[in-house]
C-alpha cells in the first residue's frame, strides 16, 4: 500500500526514470535542508567533551565516569578491547607513556596496567541539558530574548496600525493627490534602506534613539509592501458597508477601526507574518544602531558570541537553537498561510 | 487554552479603539472630511519623510563632505573627492592598484557573487519547482521542506554552517570516512567564496521556488492536454510550452534575486567575516566597515559607495518594473 502511495505517477501506472529522479531528488532535499538543522540541534545536546570528540557521532554520548573507593574524582571509565582483560570494564586513574594504570572499581586495592591501544572509551547517551540552561544563568539569554520579543511585537504593532491607515486612506478616499502619494510610497520600495545607512543613522543619532529599540523600530514601520499589500486587499471591500456606518454618523476613525480593518484581516495576517519574520531575523540595521550589549537582540549577541573565542560552542549551539525554535514554531503551524501569501504577493 | 489570549487581544482592539477615537474624531472636525484622508496618512508619510525621503538627500551631502564628524554641520565640502577616491585605479582589472583596493575587491567579489550565486540558485529553484508541480504525494510536505531555511534569520544560517564547515566538523569527518583529506572551508579563500555561494543559495531558493511554482501552476493544463494529445515529446513539452509561458515569472524572479543578491550581506559576514582576508567581502560589508566598523568612520566614503551601489540597484529596479509591465500585458 505504501508503495503504491510513493509510486503514484501521472496515471501511467508505471514507476520510470523521472519518478525515481524525482524521489531521488525530493529526498536529497529533505536531507540537505533539514540535516543540517538537526545536526545542530543534536549537537546542542552534548557536553563539551563530546562536541570536542572526532569524527563526531550523530547522537549525543558522554563519557561514563565512576567513582571510586579511595580516589576523590570521579574516574573515567573503559571497555578493554584486547590482552589478558579483554571484556571487563576498568576505571582508569592516570596515563603514564603508552601505558594506563586503571583499577576495577568492583576491586579498587589492585592497579592494572593496560596498553593505551588496547581500551575504549566507555561511553553513555546523555543529553547535556546545562547547555541550555547555563544560558540562562551565565549568558543573559531572558535580556535578549526580551529585547527581540519587544521589538518584534511593538514594531509589527505600530506597522500594521500606520500601514493599514494610510492604505485605508488611499484605497476608500477620492482626493487631490492620490495618485502621487501611491506612487511616492511605491517608488520607495526601490529604495531599500541598506543605501541610506548613513543619513538614517543620523536621523536616529539626532533623535536621540541609539542605543534603544525604539532605534530598529522606527525606521523600518512605514513599509511599502506593507501598504501596497493592504490596499489592494481594501479596494474589494464594497463602499457601501462604509456608507451605512457613516449614515449612523460614525466618525471616520470608527469606519476605519470597526469596519475596515476586521474584514481586511486576511491581508492583515499576511503583513503581521511578515512583519514578525522580518523583525525577528534583523540584523544589519541593529548591527548598527545597538552597540551596549544590554540592548542586543538575539540576532546580535548570536553574531557577538560566535567572535568571542571565549565563548565555547556548547553554548552557542543551544543558544542557535533557541533563536529558530520560535520561527520554526511559527512555520510548522502556518506554513500553509506563509507560502501563500508569499506567493501571492510576491514579497519577503 | 488561547481562550485568555483571545480576550486580551479583544480587550486590547476595544481599548487601542476608544483611546484613539476621540482625538481622531476631533482633528476630523478639525480639518473637516475632505482633508480627513491626509489624516490617516500622516503617521506613514511622516516615517517615510523622516527615513527614507530626507535620508535620499542627506545622502548627497554626505557623500560630497569628509571627516568622521556625524553632524553635517561640522564636515567640511570636499566635492567629488570621495568618488574619485573611490573609483581612483591604475588599472581597473587589478584592485592592487587602486586607492580604495578593499573597495575594489569587495566590488568584484559582489559582481562574481551576483553571477554564480544568481544563475546556480534559480537553476536549482527551477528544478525544484518543476519538480514539486509534479503529482507527487505529500506535495505541501516537501514545498515546506524546500522553503524552511528561508524562514531562518541569516545568523542562524551561519552559524549552523560554520559549525558544519568547521576544521573538526561533521563534514571534514564524512571526508576522511572516504579517504579524503580534510579542509580548512572557510580559511580558504577559493573554498570560503564556494561555501558563501552555497550557504546563500540554501538559504533562499525556497523563496524563489515558491514563486515559480505559482507561476508552473498558473499555466492551464489543457495545453499539456493538447501537447499530449499530439505526442510531443517531454523534452518538447518544456523548451516549447513551460519555458515560454513561464518566462514572464522568471524574469521578475531573476531581477528580484539580483537585486537581493548586490545587497547580500548578513550571512557572509556572519560566516566568513568577510575573510580570509578580503576575500568574500562584499559591497555592503564594505559600506558597513567604512562608515560603521572602523575609526575613524569615514561616513563620506560609506555614503559615496552606496550610491554608487544605488545606481546599479536602480538600473536592476527599472528592468524589474519593464519586466513587470510585459508580464501585466502578457
Amino acid at each position: 500500500m505504501v508503495w503504491s502511495f510513493i509510486s503514484r505517477t501521472r496515471g501511467r501506472g508505471r514507476f520510470d526514470v523521472t519518478d525515481w529522479l524525482t524521489w531521488g531528488y525530493l529526498i536529497l532535499g529533505i536531507v540537505l535542508m533539514f540535516g543540517p538543522v538537526l545536526w545542530v540541534a543534536m549537537s546542542s545536546f552534548k557536553t563539551d567533551a563530546a562536541l570536542s570528540e572526532y569524527p563526531p557521532s550523530f547522537l549525543p554520548f558522554a563519557p561514563k565516569t565512576v567513582m571510586v573507593e579511595g580516589y576523590d574524582d570521579p574516574l573515567p571509565l573503559y571497555e578493554i578491547t584486547a590482552g589478558e582483560h579483554r571484556g571487563e570494564v576498568l576505571a582508569q586513574i592516570r596515563r603514564i607513556g603508552l601505558n594506563a594504570q586503571m583499577v576495577d572499581p568492583q576491586n579498587p586495592a589492585e592497579k592494572i596496567n593496560v596498553k593505551i591501544g588496547d581500551r575504549a572509551p566507555a561511553r553513555e547517551f546523555a543529553m547535556a541539558f546545562e547547555n541550555y540552561s547555563k544560558l540562562f544563568e551565565r549568558f543573559n539569554f531572558m535580556r535578549y530574548f526580551w529585547n527581540s520579543v519587544f521589538i518584534t511585537v511593538v514594531a509589527t504593532i505600530i506597522t500594521v496600525i500606520f500601514n493599514s491607515m494610510a492604505a485605508f486612506a488611499l484605497a476608500k478616499y477620492r482626493f487631490r493627490g492620490r495618485t502621487t502619494v501611491f506612487l511616492l510610497i511605491i517608488a520607495t520600495l526601490m529604495i531599500p534602506p541598506t543605501i541610506n545607512l548613513v543619513p538614517i543613522y543620523l536621523v536616529v543619532n539626532e533623535l536621540g534613539l541609539v542605543n534603544t529599540p525604539w532605534g530598529v523600530i522606527w525606521p523600518a514601520v512605514a513599509t511599502p509592501t506593507g501598504v501596497f499589500l493592504l490596499r489592494q486587499y481594501m479596494l474589494t471591500i464594497p463602499d457601501d458597508l462604509l456608507d451605512a456606518a457613516r449614515m449612523d454618523h460614525a466618525s471616520e476613525w470608527r469606519v476605519y477601526w470597526r469596519i475596515v480593518l476586521p474584514l481586511a484581516a486576511p491581508a492583515i495576517a499576511v503583513l503581521i507574518i511578515f512583519s514578525v519574520m522580518w523583525r525577528w531575523n534583523e540584523f544589519l540595521w541593529p548591527l548598527i544602531v545597538l552597540t551596549r550589549s544590554e540592548e542586543f537582540t538575539l540576532q546580535l549577541a548570536l553574531n557577538a558570541f560566535q567572535g568571542d573565542l571565549q565563548t565555547s560552542w556548547s553554548g552557542l549551539l543551544a543558544m542557535t537553537v533557541l533563536t529558530l525554535l520560535p520561527i520554526t514554531i511559527v512555520f510548522a503551524l502556518l506554513q500553509k498561510n506563509i507560502t501563500a501569501g508569499i506567493a501571492q504577493s510576491g514579497v519577503k | 487554552m488561547f481562550k485568555p489570549l483571545t480576550q486580551a487581544v479583544q480587550l486590547g482592539y476595544r481599548t487601542a479603539f476608544n483611546l484613539f477615537e476621540w482625538p481622531m474624531a476631533g482633528a476630523q472636525r478639525l480639518v473637516g472630511i475632505s482633508r480627513v484622508a491626509w489624516l490617516f496618512l500622516l503617521p506613514n508619510l511622516l516615517i517615510f519623510g523622516l527615513f527614507t525621503f530626507l535620508p535620499i538627500i542627506l545622502n548627497f551631502f554626505y557623500a560630497t563632505t569628509g571627516s568622521d564628524a556625524i553632524l553635517l554641520s561640522q564636515r567640511p565640502y570636499v566635492g567629488a573627492e570621495n568618488f574619485s577616491s573611490l573609483l581612483s585605479c591604475t588599472d581597473y582589472l587589478d584592485p592592487n592598484s587602486c586607492r580604495r583596493d578593499v573597495f575594489w575587491r569587495a566590488v568584484y567579489n559582489t559582481g562574481w557573487f551576483v553571477v554564480l550565486q544568481v544563475g546556480f540558485m534559480i537553476a536549482f529553484s527551477l528544478v525544484t519547482a518543476l519538480i514539486l508541480n509534479r503529482d507527487i504525494p505529500l506535495k505541501g510536505f516537501f514545498r515546506g521542506v524546500f522553503f524552511y531555511p528561508v524562514l531562518l534569520s541569516p545568523v542562524v544560517v551561519a552559524l549552523i554552517w560554520k559549525w558544519i564547515l568547521q576544521r573538526y566538523g561533521i563534514f571534514n569527518a564524512g571526508l576522511e570516512d572516504l579517504g579524503l583529506a580534510p579542509v580548512d572551508w572557510l580559511i580558504d579563500a577559493h573554498w570560503a567564496f564556494f561555501w558563501i555561494i552555497f550557504v546563500s543559495i540554501w538559504a533562499h531558493m525556497g523563496f524563489y521556488t515558491l514563486i515559480l511554482l505559482a507561476g508552473l501552476q498558473a499555466i492551464p493544463s489543457d495545453v499539456y492536454e493538447a501537447a499530449e494529445m499530439d505526442g510531443a515529446s517531454r523534452f518538447r513539452v518544456f523548451s516549447k510550452i513551460t519555458m515560454p509561458l513561464l518566462m514572464p515569472t522568471m524574469v521578475v524572479v531573476v531581477v528580484l534575486s539580483l537585486i537581493r543578491a548586490v545587497q547580500a550581506f548578513d550571512e557572509i559576514f556572519v560566516l566568513t567575516g568577510g575573510g580570509p582576508g578580503s576575500a568574500t567581502t562584499l559591497i555592503l560589508q564594505y559600506i558597513y566597515e567604512t562608515g560603521f566598523a572602523s575609526r575613524p568612520q569615514l561616513f563620506g566614503l560609506a555614503a559615496a559607495a552606496s550610491i554608487l551601489m544605488a545606481v546599479v540597484l536602480l538600473v536592476l529596479t527599472l528592468l524589474q518594473l519593464r519586466a513587470t509591465r510585459s508580464q501585466a500585458e502578457g
